[in-house]
């Protein structure tokens, strides 16, 4: 006979195979990586462990004690002594008498969490309790109302009633710490986030605590303000109402707010962002999680960006340029004057000024456009700056991968000095300038726009091309439109519609489509903006099978630009050192 | 399936079918309350400070004003307290359990060197169309800061839409002052 015993495997060999380990949450036993958080592993077993402190793509000091929980492991054996395995082949689990925080420590072969029971209820309270010892109750004017964890764990998991007899710990309100940000330190309640992001992201690291015990105050440095440009992000970070946007302050209660999926387009990294409305209204942007753009963070600049799209000078009606001044008409006579204007110039007298701040859509319409008629001179124009080394880029043009794919060159914006040549040689008599703000952007000179007979322009802005314009068609905003745009490492992201254009302001490739088939005379077979995608998916080899619901929030990968952002590089060696979650 | 249960309609007789009776009877009722009015008998001759010709009490020259219950929801307004503070701080919880979207307000940030700086945070604009209002009282019980109240007006009248919308003015004007409630703002906040 033979002396090999045929035992099955057991759960933690089978675990260990694909590096795994089995942990019992709240007495289901789940298999989670190796070196995992306990708080992560809860997170995968969906039993919500409530933090402050702990934020996954910052360290974890462990230090505001919420995300306390029950562990358990097996006992330590006798020496010599062989572990015994139950029927389901797990050892059993002797549970600690105190609790552990779940944030800093990593899960353990055969560990069981319960993040239920008397003990965990006990815990949370009390250290809500304390937490709100010498909370003010200023959450009628609190900003963060709304949307603050600690009115959301003190309804779940708080006593309701104070038992504080004595006076509260007073500190300095409504301080001044930067020149976005304002600091309230009685709403704080010391989790670092912030000091934690300007050290370790933002590398500014300005913020620190002061003083001791229930007097710890969070504090800038005294020669310093909190003026990075990636400062407002601690306003995100801040689970409590400590850090307020001075931009946002008191403008809106956040529950009347909408939210809304888009992308930020200041730059061609193309933060994800939230927008949020009220009616017709942008109140605030903040940035949205995808860990292959732009982490969860946003620069200020960027955000603040929506203010100029909701000035008083924004284009409501289209113009027609009569004996020198604009005339406001409707949508039908102002297409079919600017279909007639353009049919009165040979197709190479005609040049196209296109934006790569234009949506794929739009460029694809505008390049159906020059087809049409015959146009040979159409351009981009290029929107250089400088990189900050994080998640600007030095192209500030949000599509410019979009309208090289599209216009099918390696530079779409190559021929802007040709435009400019030919209308100084009086080649080129007539311009039709989208987006774009041909002085200020273009760098015509207006010695160059008076020797066009005719520019036609659409534009959300009155400035000085549509001053010069003989035809002014009004159009949308990035928040007032829906397209699609590829980013500078060649991620397709999807624009998504927040608010509703001023007055009569069209949709751009609507008016777009509507002078091509005005000078076409074609019936109209595109009625929405899935229309255009699917032509694009079918005629472009790159946008091959792209649907807008296939790009989703997060995006797709349409090509490798082999260009990356530095912000997340940072990040990816943090998580590989283990710094951070990620 | 539910069985259908056929029920006759009662046949009137030769007296009901001339209603005669049924006018007397009416006549009656009418002639007994005449008779009470004339005499000063009628139901609230005295409690509703009546003219004594009826139950009707003759409006706008008799007023309900002293008669109303202290439950009485009448328009709702802000208010005042004793130290003058306005006790409003734009919350907006009230705009946002309006059920009839009523309340429509503006906050905005008091000025450092206001007296009342600490409380950071007023109305600007606090409109109220009482057109749409329904005297519901979901505003005052929505109140964190004890600062609007149904009171006992209810004669509201306009012209026009935009008269019967209640700027802050009218609202504080209304609302007046009222002693007793809980200070919050106190020298310890």
């Amino acid at each position: 006979m033979s002396d090999t015993v045929d035992t099955p495997k057991l759960p933690k060999d089978l675990a260990a195979e694909k590096g795994l380990v089995n942990v019992q949450i709240d007495g289901h036993w789940i298999q989670v990586p190796r070196g995992t958080r306990m708080i992560e592993a809860c997170r995968m077993a969906e039993a919500q462990v409530p933090h402050y402190c702990y934020h996954p793509k910052l360290s974890s000091p462990g230090n505001c004690r919420m995300c306390l929980v029950q562990m358990g492991m097996p006992p330590r054996l006798a020496p010599g002594a062989e572990p015994t395995f139950n029927d389901e082949g797990f050892q059993d689990i002797g549970w600690m008498p105190r609790p552990v925080i779940a944030c800093a420590n990593t899960v353990g072969e055969n560990m069981g969490i319960r993040t239920q029971g008397d003990l965990v209820k006990k815990t949370r309270e009390g250290v809500m309790e304390f937490l709100l010892i010498n909370h003010p109750l200023d959450c009628p004017i609190c900003d963060q109302a709304g949307e603050c964890s600690l009115q959301e764990f003190s309804v779940e998991h708080g006593r309701g009633q104070s038992r504080f007899i004595d006076d509260k710990v007073k500190k300095p309100k409504n301080v001044d710490i930067g020149p976005r940000v304002n600091l309230d330190d009685e709403r704080c309640i010391m989790c670092s986030r912030c000091v934690r992001f300007m050290e370790e992201v933002a590398d500014d690291p300005v913020l620190g605590f002061t003083e001791r015990g229930t007097h710890t105050t969070l504090s800038c440095h005294p020669d310093r303000k909190l003026d990075s440009n990636y400062g407002m992000n601690t306003i995100d970070l801040c689970p409590v109402g400590a850090l307020t946007s001075k931009d946002f302050r008191f403008q809106m209660r956040v529950w009347f707010l909408k939210e809304t999926n888009s992308i930020d387009t200041n730059c061609a990294t193309g933060c994800n962002t939230t927008i949020w409305t009220r009616g017709n209204e942008i109140y605030r942007v903040t940035p949205r999680l995808n860990n292959d753009v732009n982490s969860e963070w946003m620069p200020d600049s960027h955000r603040l960006a929506f203010h100029e799209v909701q000035g008083d000078d924004r284009l409501t009606d289209p113009m027609i340029k009569a004996d020198g001044t604009h005339e406001v008409t409707n949508w039908q006579i102002a297409i079919e004057a600017t279909s007639d204007a353009l049919k009165q110039f040979e197709g190479s007298e005609i040049a196209i000024v296109a934006s790569a701040r234009q949506t794929n859509e739009e460029l694809f319409l505008t390049k159906t456009l020059a087809g049409i008629v015959g146009s040979k001179s159409i351009s981009t124009v290029p929107r250089m700056g400088e990189a900050d080394g994080k998640l600007i880029s030095a192209d500030r043009n949000p599509n410019s991968n979009g309208a090289k794919l599209i216009f099918a060159q390696d530079d779409p914006s190559s021929g802007l000095d040709t435009i400019k040549v030919g209308l100084s040689n009086g080649s080129i008599k007539a311009i039709i300038a989208l987006g774009e703000d041909l002085i200020d952007d273009a760098g015509f000179s207006h010695d160059e726009l008076a020797a066009a007979e005719l520019i036609v322009s659409t534009n959300i802005k009155a400035n000085a091309t549509a001053q010069a314009s003989d035809i002014v068609l009004p159009s949308s905003s990035f928040a007032e439109k829906r397209g699609t745009m590829v980013n500078v490492t060649g991620r397709l992201q999807r624009l998504n519609q927040a608010v509703q254009a001023p007055g009569n302001a069209h949709d751009d490739w609507e008016i777009l489509r509507d002078i091509i088939l005005n000078y076409t005379g074609e019936a109209n077979d595109m009625y929405m903006l899935e229309d255009i995608v699917k032509v694009i998916a079918q005629t472009i080899p790159a946008f091959e099978g792209v649907t807008l619901s296939k790009i989703g929030d997060q995006g797709i990968q349409l090509l490798e630009t082999g260009v990356t952002i530095p912000l997340l590089e940072k990040e990816k060696q943090r998580v590989e050192n283990r710094e951070i979650v990620g | 399936m539910a069985e259908v249960k056929k029920l006759k309609r009662p046949e009137l007789n030769t007296g009901e079918k001339l209603y005669l009776i049924a006018l007397a009877k009416g006549a009656m009722v009418t002639l007994k309350h005449a008779v009470k009015s004339v005499t000063g008998k009628s139901r609230g001759a005295t409690g509703l400070n009546s003219s004594g010709l009826g139950i009707t009490m003759q409006f706008p020259e008799q007023r309900w004003d002293d008669f109303l219950p202290e439950y009485y929801r009448g328009a709702p307004a802000l208010v005042t307290d004793e130290q003058d503070r306005e006790r409003c701080v734009s919350c907006q919880l009230c705009e946002f359990i309006c059920p009839p979207k009523a309340i429509k307000i503006i906050p905005a940030e008091i000025p450092a060197d206001d007296e009342w700086a600490k409380v950071e945070k007023r109305p600007k604009e606090f409109d109220i169309d009482m057109t749409r209002c329904i005297y519901c009282g979901m505003c005052e019980e929505v109140c964190p800061e004890q600062a609007i109240y149904l009171r006992k007006e209810y004669l509201i009248t306009g012209t026009s839409r935009e008269d019967m919308v209640h700027n802050k003015a009218k609202l504080y004007e209304i609302g007046g002052k009222r002693v007793g409630l809980v200070n919050k703002w106190n020298e310890l906040k």
